[in-house]
């Protein structure tokens, strides 16, 4: 399923969280979503899922809109992975999953031998089925992310949208989850903090700045320097990793624009950059054996 | 965890459409065993065998003890079997008191138990209770208002002045409400602003111009007693239950969807602004028409939840009907030991529910560990 954005924009209280977003994620694509604290990755996510309606712009699935869809169409179309979503309520692991058949379920009927055969499937896939009788307190925070995602997985979904899903997973589970979800051939929307992750199984990643799309494009595109130093306020470096995967490395906190002469005085637009320092010295950096300099 | 090449994939869009649920491959696959031996069935069956003993059993409790043949040839003569009718006094004693007491014990047990466990769900809040919102602090004043005030005709009643009460309580409420997100702070917050404002007003009237005869009559209905019950107050009560309970266990999944808060309420294809206007609304008009009923019986509405879920689980769809049938049980017995502890003196069955509530709550904490 095609995921569309135009011209999106929400703001709360005055304050303007999105501005200006444009954006077209191509069936089966699986897309990074990067970009700093507070820079708007969570509430686009909620838009594209249709969680909120944008204060201007719009939202379509494969080209309809999707404003005046019922939340349950909507539903049957994309999964939604909040961050650490919690809960009170003494459900067990398996009870969560079937959350995910809501939207098919029938009120009468309740739910059906298909829809337990599909959560039995989406606790397989998330190596949940010894855990399932668990309850949701006795959860380690991975098994409860993983419960989640099994979770919108039993969804069926066109689309799964994850705000940052590899949140509280060890590294095993990072590398199967992320790994799962670029095999899919659902559109995937992921929001992630580690860079060299998202480098690794993104087709493409969408960079967010203040609200902003500043960049997008295959991961060797938006991860430069530049862009890291400008959006992230790091010093940081980009080369391949042991294994050849394009990785990236951190010298330290970028110096602040307005009193260091190490990265350029941020401009209106953000994508025009002075080149920093970094980018001239270090033009191919080899990250193999040597281990990253720290700046004191 | 990775997908198994060349399996069918159930968890792809595509599966949907597929005629017949393939069997996973997982061990024990679809199998929905409950978290202890009891399956929810079997305890729903067993409830309500224990409501219909009850309901006979219960019957014969009182002041005066009647006979199980007293109570099957009420009931048969009644209910146009060809039988010898009890003398008078008997009869009527059984058919136009005892009776629609119990049976109304029971509706207003379902009742509050099934709208405490849906306003718990709704605000995600352990504590919330049918008279959270406020209802049963409008009904009071309505009452107070018609016996200690005399305002309204005679035909009113206290019965009619805590509905005209509940119904301009639960008026305010939506008022208050009406604009912006149903967010559970917020309902929790106007229901105690509400519930204040009508209490304070219902002991302004009390204090100010109630002679003691009055005060000990609404003290009485304050508290909670099924004394009042007759066969009109029943009916209406019945009608609005059985309707109350139908809308809310049609809404079982969206219950369930409410646990891990709106947002993935709203992505699990729930419309929380309209499920929860509904259950806002239904669960104060049951609210109202219990409370108008027997008065704000305490702490069935916490505490039968809470205990049905230890056993059961927090699923709404089981969740709900049982704790309706325990609900009345605990109603029902409890009543009829109102009846009987302090004979002929009769006490408020609310303070038998708190009395025997407490102990039991915190024997459900402590099983789960809370406490």
């Amino acid at each position: 399923m095609r995921i569309t954005a135009e011209g999106l924009a929400w703001s709360v209280a005055g304050k303007s969280v999105l501005a200006g977003v444009d954006l077209d994620i191509a069936p089966g694509e699986t897309v990074g979503l990067i970009g700093p604290n507070g820079s708007g990755k969570s509430t686009l996510l909620r838009c594209l899922a249709g969680l909120r309606t944008p204060t201007s712009g719009s939202v379509a699935y494969d080209k309809e809109p999707i404003r005046l869809w019922s939340a349950r169409r909507t539903a049957r179309h994309v999964a939604f992975v909040e961050q650490a979503a919690d809960t009170d309520s003494d459900l067990r692991v398996e009870d969560v999953v079937t959350l995910g058949r809501t939207p098919f379920g029938d009120r009468w009927r309740g739910f059906s031998a298909r829809d337990r055969a599909v959560v039995a499937a989406a606790l397989a896939r998330l190596g949940l089925t010894e855990l399932r009788e668990r309850p949701w307190k006795a959860l380690s925070g991975g098994e409860r992310q993983r419960a989640h995602i099994a979770r919108a997985l039993a969804q069926q979904p066109y689309a799964i949208l994850l705000d940052e899903p590899t949140n509280h997973l060890d590294v095993k589970h990072q590398l199967e989850l992320l790994g799962l979800l670029a095999a899919t051939d659902q559109t995937v929307l992921v929001a992630l903090h580690d860079l060299s992750l998202a480098a690794r199984y993104c087709d493409r990643l969408l960079l967010l700045h203040g609200g902003r799309l500043v960049a997008e494009g295959p991961p060797r595109d938006v991860l430069t320097p530049r862009l890291l130093a400008e959006v992230f306020e790091v010093d940081a470096v980009t080369g391949p990793d042991p294994l050849g995967h394009l990785a990236v490395a951190y010298r330290g906190v970028a110096a602040p624009p307005a009193t260091g002469d190490a990265v350029a005085p941020a401009t209106e637009d953000p994508v025009v950059l002075a080149s920093p320092r970094s980018a001239t010295d270090h033009p191919t950096p080899e990250l193999v054996d040597s281990p990253t300099p720290k700046e004191t | 965890m990775p997908a198994r090449p060349g399996a069918p994939d159930l968890l792809h869009p595509s599966a949907r459409e597929a005629a017949a649920p393939p069997a996973p491959a997982a061990p024990a696959p679809g199998r929905t065993a409950r978290r202890s031996a009891p399956s929810a069935s079997a305890l729903h069956l067993l409830a309500g065998l224990a409501l219909a003993v009850s309901l006979v059993a219960s019957v014969r409790i009182g002041t005066t003890d009647v006979s199980y043949a007293d109570v099957v040839r009420t009931a048969g003569f009644h209910l146009g079997l060809d039988v010898e009718p009890l003398p008078r006094l008997v009869d009527s004693l059984i058919w136009e008191l005892r009776v629609p007491r119990v049976v109304m014990a029971a509706l207003v047990g379902a009742s509050l138990a099934v709208c405490g466990a849906a306003l718990q769900a709704i605000t995600r809040n352990a504590l919330a209770d049918p008279y959270l919102l406020g209802i049963s602090s409008g009904a009071s004043t309505g009452a107070v208002a018609v016996v200690v005030l005399g305002l309204g005709s005679a035909s009113l009643g206290v019965t009619g002045g805590a509905f005209v009460g509940a119904m301009v309580s639960f008026g305010l409420l939506m008022l208050l409400l009406r604009k912006g997100g149903l967010d559970s702070v917020r309902v929790v917050l106007t229901g105690v602003v509400v519930s204040q404002l009508f209490t304070a007003l219902t002991s302004l009237v009390l204090m100010a111009s109630g002679d003691s005869e009055a005060i000990r009559a609404i003290t009485q209905w304050l508290l909670g007693s099924m004394a009042p019950a007759r066969w009109d107050t029943t009916a209406v009560t019945a009608a609005v239950t059985a309707v109350g309970l139908l809308v809310l266990w049609l809404n079982s999944a969206a219950l369930d969807g409410f646990s891990f808060g709106t947002d993935t309420a709203s992505s699990l294809g729930v419309d929380v602004r309209t499920t929860r206007w509904v259950l806002l609304i239904v669960t104060s008009l049951m609210t109202a028409v219990a409370v108008a009923s027997v008065g704000a019986i305490g702490f069935v509405g916490l505490i039968v939840p809470h205990g049905v879920r230890f056993l059961v689980g927090p699923r709404h769809r089981t969740l709900l009907p049982l704790s309706a049938l325990v609900g009345a049980v605990f109603l029902v017995w409890t009543d009829a030991l109102a009846r009987v502890a302090f004979a002929p003196q009769e006490v408020p069955v609310g303070v038998f529910t708190a009395l025997l509530g407490v102990p039991l709550f915190l024997l459900v904490l402590r099983k789960r560990g809370e406490l």
